[in-house]
This record gives structure tokens, sequence and C-alpha cells, in this order.
């Protein structure tokens, strides 16, 4: 008895928490739909309009839309900065497939030398963080006058290690027997890549997407340190320049911001977990 | 002969795979980092050898010491604070709760909240007149701007964790899930009870798991940076004043000479402690 109080309680807790996390996506949710009116009055003091403190409701009383035609018809510079992300976010993954998946297979299932001492050079990269990296890709950036160009952004991102070592895992696991029997029946290493690695690989490729896509759609520090023209900045950096004055418009610009995200986390979570889990298997 | 000519042929098809990608990685990554170990020695104009002047330099360098000071403390104090909420969570989870799946997802959903939309929730909570001052002021305590204070520092960790919780909830779960259950059953039979069992069947095991989470917590940390960017620009209060923060403000000023040394110091701090936290976990086997 005592056991069963313990673990209700336990699951309670749990769940408490679970609702303190994923507050922020009803609240901007919510601050989405509100008025200006509605805003200003629970928000008052923050933006300097009245005295006392921010306060909040669960669920705004008159729900509008406004807020959202404003900013998906008055703001081209908004549309700009989505496209520009939607752009960068998805030629880092192309190039990432192109140049990651037939790596990872290669350091999976061939014979390549110096196979472990490069593949261990991969991982020390991959946990670089880009202020390592920086100055290195700018120089080769700047050598190729690529500077000031989304080229900047997304050249040194599809060559990222991590979705390599992702994959990797993945490939890893296809047991060996099915490649020689299928190079008993005549296949090349070129359609063994293609007919056995990919097809059986798949959820390892989708699960490396879906970590990057995480990741691309947040690049802060790369296109602030690439990009002085602020017409190629992608969707990230376009909210810290709203000023608190248009805190309807935030609210909007932060879920527009944090759609495709979600989506893409929902259609991709079992993937997600399976990518995250992957590189907790000891090699 | 011929055996050795398909052999070799074989082995460039073999090296062909993972050509482009090494190529793009020695091209943007690696050939540069040489180049700017190279400049490390050199002074900012690159013109001459200036041997260790630039790490002395930085060294003597009063920002430098403070970000790299700050740095360090962050991830001394968040990294452990991480790992042991998101084990005790993993376990309670693991444990067989019903829902628990849902729960893991709620947990995961900070990964997807771009940090482009905390930045407005985080000035609203710690604005002077935010949320977060009107429950302090219910409590009769002063409210301020938060960000503005030492507390800036302990918002950094908070946010944190919340961002990283759910992703290492799951490589726990990854860990534990691989530990056979006939371990338990003979160690109950044994008349271990649940700390037991946890104390001498859990934690061994999860050594390896060990690793690999405090190398991808140890990198995440360095992210935060984005939310303390975005809320605080370039110079924030000096308790969150960060390295990422210096490496950004030296390649404004174009001081290549420092940003190269640091650079270099860094990467190689990183690659010690890889090393290091491999070789201890080695030997746990």
């Amino acid at each position: 008895m005592k056991h069963k109080i313990f673990k209700r309680l336990l699951i309670l807790l749990l769940l408490i928490l679970a609702v303190i996390i994923c507050f922020p996506v009803l609240f901007l949710i919510v601050g989405s739909l509100m008025g200006n009116d509605e805003l200003n009055h629970y928000l008052g003091a923050v933006l300097g309009r009245s005295d006392g403190f921010a306060s909040w409701a669960l669920l705004p009383t008159w729900p509008t839309f406004k807020a959202y035609v404003q900013l998906l018809l008055d703001s081209p510079e908004f549309f700009v900065m989505f496209w520009n992300s939607i752009k960068m976010t998805g030629a880092i993954l192309i190039g990432q497939v192109l140049t990651g998946v037939p790596a990872a297979w290669g350091f999976a299932k061939l014979n390549i030398p110096h196979k472990k001492l490069l593949f261990n050079l991969y991982i020390i990269l991959m946990l670089m963080p880009f202020q390592v990296t920086m100055l290195s890709n700018y120089l080769t950036l700047d050598r190729m006058n690529l500077m000031n160009t989304s080229w900047a952004i997304i050249l040194p991102a599809a060559f990222s290690t991590f979705p390599v070592f992702i994959m990797y895992h993945f490939f890893r696991n296809i047991p060996d027997v099915i490649i020689e029997s299928a190079k008993l029946d005549g296949a090349n290493k070129i359609q063994v890549f293609f007919y056995i690695g990919i097809p059986l690989g798949s959820s390892g490729i989708v699960s490396s997407l879906v970590l990057s896509f995480l990741d691309a759609w947040n690049l802060i520090e790369q296109p602030l340190t690439f990009l002085k023209d602020k017409t190629l900045w992608p969707l990230s950096l376009y909210l810290p320049n709203i000023s608190m004055e248009n805190a309807g418009l935030a609210f909007v610009a932060s879920v527009i911001t944090l759609i495709p995200s979600l989506l893409v986390f929902l259609a991709g979570q079992n993937y997600l977990e399976q990518g995250i889990a992957a590189s907790a298997v000891k090699e | 002969m011929l055996m050795k000519f398909d052999h070799k042929k074989n082995h460039l098809t073999d090296i062909a795979f993972v050509v482009p990608s090494l190529l793009g990685v020695s091209l943007f990554v690696l050939i540069p980092f040489i180049d700017v170990i190279r400049r490390s020695f050199m002074n900012v104009a690159g013109t001459a050898f200036v041997f260790l002047n630039n790490y002395l330099a930085i060294f003597r360098n009063a920002a430098f010491m403070m970000a790299f000071t700050n740095t360090l403390k962050f991830m001394v104090i968040c990294i452990p604070i991480l790992l042991a909420f998101s084990l005790l969570i993993a376990t309670f989870l693991n444990a067989g709760i019903r829902g628990a799946n849902y729960l893991k997802t709620a947990y995961l959903v900070p990964m997807a909240i771009p940090v482009a939309s905390v930045v407005l929730i985080w000035r609203l909570l710690f604005h002077e007149n935010g949320f977060f001052s009107g429950f302090v002021n219910m409590l009769g305590l002063q409210p301020q701007d938060w960000m503005d204070t030492s507390y800036a520092f302990w918002i950094l960790v908070f946010s944190y964790v919340w961002k990283n919780l759910g992703y290492n909830i799951v490589l726990w779960m990854a860990g534990l899930t691989a530990i056979p259950d006939t371990l338990y059953e003979a160690a109950r039979a044994d008349g271990a009870n649940n700390f037991q069992c946890f104390w001498y069947i859990t934690m061994p095991n999860l050594m390896s798991t060990l690793y690999t989470i405090t190398v991808l917590a140890f990198l995440n940390s360095f992210k935060v940076f984005r939310e303390a960017y975005l809320v605080a620009g370039d110079y924030p209060h000096e308790s969150m004043y960060l390295l990422q923060h210096l490496f950004n403000n030296w390649f404004r000023e174009l001081s290549l000479d420092k940003m190269s040394a640091a650079a270099v110091i860094v990467a190689l701090l990183i690659l010690l402690l890889i090393l290091g936290l491999q070789r201890s976990w080695d030997q746990t086997d």
C-alpha cells in the first residue's frame, strides 16, 4: 500500500515537471493569440506602460489572429529571413547526406587505410565547439571569397562530422552475412551500398537528419560571425531584433519559428531517440 | 599479379566513399587549423615569429582570464547537476511507470524550441517588472533586473539543464536498458534492496554510458552562448561573460593573434579531457 502511494506521488511529480518543461510552448501560443490591448494589460509593466509586475492568463480572453496577419502580410523582411532559413537548412541537410552517408558507410563496413585513426579524428572534431573551428572556417571562407554569402554557413555545416558519427552506428549494426551473401550473388560495392546499406541504415540517416535539422534551424553563432548583410540572416536572428514594443509581433514570430522545428520533432521523435541513443552505445 | 591488381582496385573504391567528406573536413577545418597553430606563434600581421608571446599575452589578459574562469565554473557546476538529475529521472522512467513514453517526449520538447523563441520568454521572466520579480515581490523580497546581477549565471545554468534534460534522459535510458535483467533477478534472490541494486549493479554498468554523456554534455554546454548572447548581447553581466563572448569580440576586432592562441589552448584542453575520460573509461572494463 505504501509502495503504491509512493508510486502515485512520483508520477505526479514527474507530470508536474513535464508541464513546467513544456510550458514555454503553451505560453508562446497563448501570447500569439492575444490582441494588443490584452498583451498591454498583462505585460504593461515590462513594456514600461504601467506599474506593478507582469501577469498572465492561461487562455486569451479575446483570441485574435491579428498579429499573425500583420506579421505575414506587412513584414516582408520576415519572409526573407524565413526563406533564408529554409534554404540554408535544406542545403546543409543535402550536403550532409551526399558526403556523410557514403563516409559513414565507408567507416562502418569498408576497408579503408588508417580507418581507426581517421574516425577518431572525426569524433574529436565533432566535439570541438564552434569557437575553436571558427577561425579555421574563416580563413578558408575568406580565401575562397565566400564571406558574407550563404555558402559561408552552408559549406562548413555540410561537412560536419556529427552526422557521420550517428549514421556510422546504424550501418555498423547491419550483419556482415547479408553483405557477404549479396557479394556472392554478384553485387559490386556500389550495389551493396545502394541496395543493402541505404535501405537497412535508413533509420540512421533519418535520425541524423532530425538532429541536424534541429541544429541548423537554430544556427546563431555562424550567421552572426560570417554574414554582415542582414538580408542574408536566418530566422533565428530575426527575433532578437524585434523590440519589446511590438510584443504581439514577437510572440507570433516566436511561434512561427517554433512550428517547423516542432513538426520535425513530433514526426521524427522515434528516430530522434534512436539517434541520441546510438551515441550511447559502446564501441 | 592479377589478384594484387584486383585487390588494389577494390581498395580504391572503398576509399572513394570517404573522400568527399574527408576533403571537405580537411579544407574547412583540418588544414586551416594547422594554419591557426602557426599563426598562434606569429604577430597579428603574420610577419614575425613571436614564439610564446601570444600565449603569455592571453594569460595576462584580464578578459580572457575572466571568461575562462566563468566558462570553467559554468561547466563544473551545470554538468554534474544535469547528469545527476537526468539519471534520477531516467531510473524512474525505466522502472515501468505508466505513460513513461509520453513523459519522455515532454522532456525532449525543449530540444525543438528554437533559442530565438525562448529569448522572448527570458526577457519577460527576468525583467525588473517581469514574472519572476512579481513572484519574488510576493515573498516580500526586492525585485530587480535579474539578467544584470550575478544571478544571470544561475539563469544560464537553469536554461542549460532545461534544454538538455530530455536528451540526457534518453542517453541514460539507452544505457539502463542495456543492463541484463538477470543481474537484478540474481541480486534480488540474494536479498538486495532497491538502493543496493542501484549502487552495485546499475552504477558500475553505466560507466561506459557516463563517458559518452559527459563528453556530449560538455559539448552542448558551449551552446548556452546562444541564449546568453541573444538575451544580453556582446557584453553581458560579468558573471556570464563566457569564452564564446570573448572569441566573438576578438573576431570583430580582428585580433587574430590572440584568437589563434586561445583556439589552440581550448582545443588542447578539450583533447586532454576526451583522452582523460576515455582512459578512465577503458580502465573500468
